[in-house]
């Protein structure tokens, strides 16, 4: 007999670990459109498998939810059914011994919080409040609705210029979205379930680098209807096409130089290049499309002449003004808001930084974007200071790691306190306080202030990056409804009582993506057209390619490169490389065609227009 | 130490493990079905929980006692929480209240009553499980466990054993013994603790009491009773009298209207077993072989040296046990065809023990083949007689035992609590009885509630080194000394049950630690009260051997070799 003995996993708990996985993915897959409550109890029944037995809440306790819950989805239940599940799913959350009981109750509570009128609507109708309307998962959760199934099998067939012309009847960005779209499409795929997702954006960029130059398709008669789109950037551009697709008359009115918005004033060409970009405004506008820059909608003409002079306008103004982060010093000579510098670098005024050492304030994109134009302007050093944790920047991580990669040196759990300045009021100092990762709240983890004294960073540059804001007082001086700092629209566009005027994008959202902008746009199209006492639809024509049934092999996700650091970081060029095709059409192969395959097929399995 | 406030009141604390025991000692009797002083926490039943000013809520038997503490034992919430365990407690047990043996003295049953549970509102999830009655002393039947553990813990930390363990997890978690095997097939030593430490009605004893009816019934049978020492201390308290208040009386009285014929103390038994032991003690001392010498009335320390010590056998004493003494000289009495008077004769052995129903069927303990004790019924059973016959107990007459046999010695009395056997030996082994000798041995070290206690007396030329224990994890530690020659004893007295047959597995339970004293005080008060204090001074004894045993002392007070 030996006393102590040392743990090797078995056969059983290595497949099991295995199997943890497959459902860490299998969730990540979770189609969307479930019915919450049939998912709680799955949850649950996962959560009461995890028991040790030990105490009688968790043991007992969570058996008797499920049995509670199943009477509710099967229509056993009624409402006080229901408030009994409350009642016992509290009690075990007060009176478990450990965390698999409590966490599993709260889980209940949650779902009871966030969707009682679902548990109800079983009850009392014997049905679910969801709707299964669109059950593909990429084209669901894209914004703009694209036909990604559609495309990658084109691409995987080599054609090209049909999958951009599909994803155009959608999005009409392309390729600006081959290279800077989040790509929420890929968060559900349901190849997670085998492996990991397709890389959807790395296959439009295949599409759209070998595709040549697309025409764009005929507009339709002209209405002789006059649509004003305030806003040149991503989402009024789109408005604009498919406005002047279905043959009404359209005027683009641009603040700035240039179109493009964020994209160009934003955006940092080592991302998105200006020829692209410039190659896709133009293409667009070759529909018909009428532009005016430098022009100040508001100040001259007023909305009030806009609204005389067109049938209909569309609010597209973006989120184009800095915050401040309202510390001391905030005032002296070297603070550079993020916007402002990329505004001036999207004009081609190229600040320049050389022997500089900066300070970034924030943890968003746009702060990365900053940080890695500094390096690229000659900074000396650039630091990131960021008050949480870096897992807790909302930019995405491959720009952090990015930025890392630059040379950016990243500070995290420090908050600025205050910018010192020297005699001639330049920045001196930023100094810092260290802080902890705290509590929770609202579903993130905020920081508190750590038994340390402040920390001085010597630096004669800040650039800000705490947020933008929109410029929404002309509008509001209109009567436009402005709710905490955005304008308020519907959910189709339209500004409740002022028939005509239509907002999307950014200015109503807030800072977004520009997926969600163009699809605003897309939105707002369709309604104008609408509200213009038309019916236009937008479609492709493309036949979709048949299914391959060799798709089912486990076989990893192609991921893009990147120009090693070292080089990529002394010049503004694109940092990417797009796939080979050898990548492009294993990756492509690799789409498990959920538009044919499961509920996917259900009426055909696309919307062939809108 | 310091101060709480419990319920808007402030409590003192001094060295009180939790805050559940303070807010006892405050006066409010938190519910509770996992928690035992004696066992280690568990924290499985939650029914303890409460709540502190800040909100937060927590089982009060898991936390220790902070200064300052703010607890509310009753808050509104609190008392939803506690009433739905309950609630969930019932939905997966089964609600056969009526006829479950342990109506009116399960704490399950009382908490739903306590708490006002009337209705429940889950799902009935019980399942029908197979009962284990493989054992002689008790039955298992895992319909009624709530999964409490506490079974488990006292026989794992106190007995030492750990015949019954968790199997499965989750929802599937149940108390059984290894592999699912009978109880009888382990090494369950019968002491029926796990059936003291159970809330409900999941470990019960093994009950004999329609025998005893049917022997009463039966014109063509003698029935003859026997009650152990430590039985008339927990009788009482069952009838609304002191707690550990010696009714042996009282108890002679019911037995007599319940139609015994003869009532006796297993005291006079004792006493012979005082004689015996003591001879043998000498006997091995001159002979310096066979040390210690281990006592051999218990028989679940019996079993536990077969089972776990098996190399000791040779030292367990030959005598036999009390209850097995008895039977065999009242068989024998009876084999005399002058006494029998044309009626075959029952013996009714009346115990606070559940290992004794085994004891009585074990082979070696036989006479000419034969069992000498046909029933044993426990305290607990024989408290069950006298409420189905109706008798108001706490207003009877006592009356005296029997003859032949019914005289006994103080020492034979203390038999019924730890130290008591030691003691009695050493009364027989001091020459004179004079108060203040008999004093000197009672205050050697012999008393108290102490697990193991070690005492050195003088005799004749040598010192004796004795160790008497009680409860058999504390015996395990005994052994393994005695094992590894870290300790020479002469003598080693062991009780199974922590502080002697006083807690044993037939005793009523939801004993506090009142009752224990009580119960403790009431076996000394009772050998207070008697004329004799030594065993070898009981005339009748001392006739004995003169008459019924010569020739047989081997053959009827000694258990042959096993």
């Amino acid at each position: 007999m030996s006393r102590l003995s040392i743990i090797t996993r078995d056969k059983a708990q290595t497949t099991v670990e295995e199997l943890y996985k497959d459902l860490e993915r299998r969730i990540v897959a979770s189609p969307p459109g479930l019915c919450p409550v049939d998912l709680a109890v799955s949850f649950l029944k996962v959560c009461h498998a995890q028991t040790c037995g030990k105490c009688v809440p968790c043991r007992v306790g969570l058996g008797q939810l499920q049995n509670l819950m199943e009477d509710v989805l099967d229509g056993r239940g009624s409402m006080e059914t229901i408030d009994l599940i409350e009642k016992t799913a509290r009690s075990i959350y007060y009176s478990a011994d450990c965390a698999i009981g409590y966490e599993a109750a709260n889980m209940v509570l949650k779902a009871l919080k966030g969707f009682r009128d679902d548990f109800e609507e079983h009850v009392l109708r014997g049905r679910c409040t969801c709707e299964l309307n669109q059950p593909v998962p990429c084209v669901a959760l894209c914004p703009a609705g694209v036909d990604i199934p559609g495309y990658v099998a084109l691409v995987a067939e080599g054609r090209y210029a049909d999958a951009v012309s599909l994803i155009r009847k959608d999005n009409p960005m392309p390729s600006v979205c081959a290279l800077i779209c989040e790509h929420p499409c890929e968060a559900r795929c349901r190849r997670n379930m085998i492996d990991a997702s397709v890389n959807i954006r790395g296959l439009k960029r295949f599409a759209v680098d070998n595709a040549g130059d697309v025409p764009v398709p005929e507009p339709a008669p002209s209405t002789g209807k006059r649509v004003a789109v305030i806003g040149g950037g991503p989402g009024g551009i789109s408005a604009a096409y498919y406005l002047a697709l279905m043959g009404h008359d359209v005027t683009i009115y641009e603040q700035r130089k240039q179109l493009g918005g964020m994209l160009r004033y934003g955006i940092p060409n080592y991302r998105l290049p200006r020829e692209v970009l410039d190659r896709e405004i133009e293409a667009l506008l070759s529909v018909g499309v009428k532009v005016k820059t430098e022009v100040t909608v508001g100040e001259e003409p007023s909305i009030v002449d806009l609204r005389n002079l067109y049938h209909a306008v569309y609010i597209a103004i973006g989120a184009h003004t800095d915050k401040k982060i309202g510390i001391e010093g905030e005032d002296a000579e070297g603070v550079i808001s993020a916007v402002e510098m990329l505004r001036k670098i999207g004009d081609g005024d190229m600040p320049d930084f050389t022997g500089r050492n900066i300070s970034v304030i924030g943890g968003g994109n746009v702060a990365m974007d900053v940080a890695r134009s500094a390096v690229r302007l000659g900074a000396e050093s650039v630091r990131i200071v960021y008050r949480r944790r870096i897992e807790d920047m909302t930019a995405m991580p491959e720009e952090v790691q990015g930025a890392i990669a630059e040379g950016c040196e990243v500070l995290e759990l420090m908050a600025p306190t205050r910018i010192e300045k020297d005699e001639d009021g330049k920045v001196a100092a930023l100094w810092a306080q260290p802080q902890i990762i705290g509590p929770v709240q609202r579903g993130r983890a905020t920081p508190v202030k750590a038994d340390e004294s402040e920390k001085c960073l010597k630096c004669d540059t800040v650039l800000v990056a705490v947020g933008q804001g929109i410029e929404s007082k002309p509008f509001e001086e209109y009567g436009i409804p402005v709710k905490r700092g955005v304008i308020e629209a519907l959910n189709w566009s339209g500004i409740k009582d002022i028939p005509g005027v239509f907002a999307g994008g950014d200015c109503v959202t807030g800072p977004a993506t520009v997926i969600r902008a163009i699809a605003a746009g897309k939105v707002a199209a369709a309604n104008i057209d609408e509200y213009l006492g038309y019916h236009h639809t937008i479609k492709a024509d493309i036949a979709i390619p048949k299914i391959s049934l060799d798709d089912r092999m486990a076989c990893g996700r192609v991921n893009m490169k990147e120009r090693d650091a070292c080089d990529r970081k002394n010049d503004f060029e694109p940092i990417e490389c797009g796939m080979t095709k050898q990548e492009a059409c294993q990756e492509s192969r690799r789409c498990l065609r959920c538009d044919h395959f499961g509920f996917g097929i259900f009426k055909g399995g696309r919307n062939e227009k809108w | 130490m310091g101060y709480m406030t419990i319920d808007g009141r402030k409590v003192e604390f001094t060295d009180e493990k939790n805050v559940l025991s303070v807010i006892r000692k405050a006066g409010i009797s938190l519910p509770t079905l996992c928690y035992h002083s004696e066992v280690s926490t568990f924290g499985a039943c939650r029914l303890c929980t409460v709540e502190d000013d800040r909100g937060r809520t927590f089982a009060s038997c898991s936390e220790e006692p902070r200064d300052g503490m703010v607890i509310y034992t009753n808050s509104g919430r609190i008392k939803k929480y506690r009433k739905l365990i309950v609630e969930l407690l019932l939905a997966a047990h089964c609600r056969d209240c009526t006829t479950c043996v342990k109506s009116g003295e399960c704490i399950l049953q009382e908490l739903a009553h306590r708490m006002g549970v009337v209705d429940v509102r889950f799902k009935n999830t019980r399942e029908i499980r197979p009962i284990d009655d493989s054992s002689p002393s008790i039955i298992r039947d895992p319909n009624k466990c709530i999964l409490c553990g506490d079974c488990v813990r006292a026989c794992e930390e106190i007995q030492g054993i750990g015949a019954l363990g968790f199997a499965f997890r989750g929802t599937d978690a149940t108390v059984m013994p290894a592999f699912n095997k009978k109880i009888a097939e382990t090494d369950c030593v019968n002491c029926g603790q796990c059936r003291v430490y159970c809330p409900t009605g999941a470990i019960t004893i093994r009950t004999h009491v329609d025998e005893v009816w049917d022997a009463l019934a039966d014109p063509d049978v003698r029935v003859v009773a026997q009650v152990a020492p430590a039985v008339r201390v927990a009788v009482g308290e069952a009838f609304g009298m002191k707690k550990g208040m010696s009714v042996m009386g009282k108890i002679a009285a019911v037995l007599h209207r319940m139609g015994f014929d003869e009532v006796y103390d297993t005291t006079f038994s004792a006493d012979l077993t005082v004689m015996e032991e003591s001879e043998e003690l000498l006997e091995r001392l001159r002979r310096k072989e066979d040390l210690p010498l281990l006592t051999s009335c218990c028989p679940a320390w019996v079993k536990f040296v077969h089972d776990q010590y098996p190399e000791y056998v040779h030292n367990i004493s030959t005598c036999r046990s009390p209850q097995g003494m008895f039977s065999a000289v009242i068989k024998e009495y009876y084999r005399d065809p002058r006494n029998t008077g044309g009626k075959k004769t029952v013996v009714v052995s009346i115990m606070p023990c559940t290992a004794k129903k085994m004891e009585a069927v074990r082979p070696n303990s036989f006479t000419k083949g034969k069992q000498d004790t046909d029933i044993v019924i426990t305290t607990t059973e024989l408290i069950r007689m006298i409420r189905n016959y109706g008798i108001e107990f706490s207003t009877l007459d006592p009356e005296a035992c029997d003859m032949p046999f019914g005289m006994g010695s103080g020492g034979g009395v203390i038999f019924g609590v730890t130290g008591g056997v030691t003691e009695a030996v050493l009364r027989r082994l001091t020459p004179v009885h004079e108060k203040a000798a008999l004093d000197a041995i009672a205050e050697c070290g012999v008393r108290g509630d102490e697990g193991i206690k070690e005492v050195t007396v003088p005799y004749e030329d040598m010192e004796l080194k004795i160790c008497i224990v009680s409860g058999l994890a504390n015996a395990r530690k005994v052994m393994e000394k005695v094992k590894n020659g870290e300790a020479d004893y002469h003598l080693i007295e062991v009780m199974a049950c922590r502080r002697g047959c006083i807690m044993g597995g037939g005793q009523p339970t939801r004993a506090g630690d009142r009752t224990k004293e009580a119960r403790t005080k009431g076996l000394y008060n009772a050998d207070n009260n008697m004329i004799l204090k030594k065993s070898d001074e009981n005339p009748l004894v001392l006739s004995l051997y003169d008459g019924l045993l010569k020739g047989k002392t081997h053959e009827l007070l000694h258990n042959k070799e096993s």
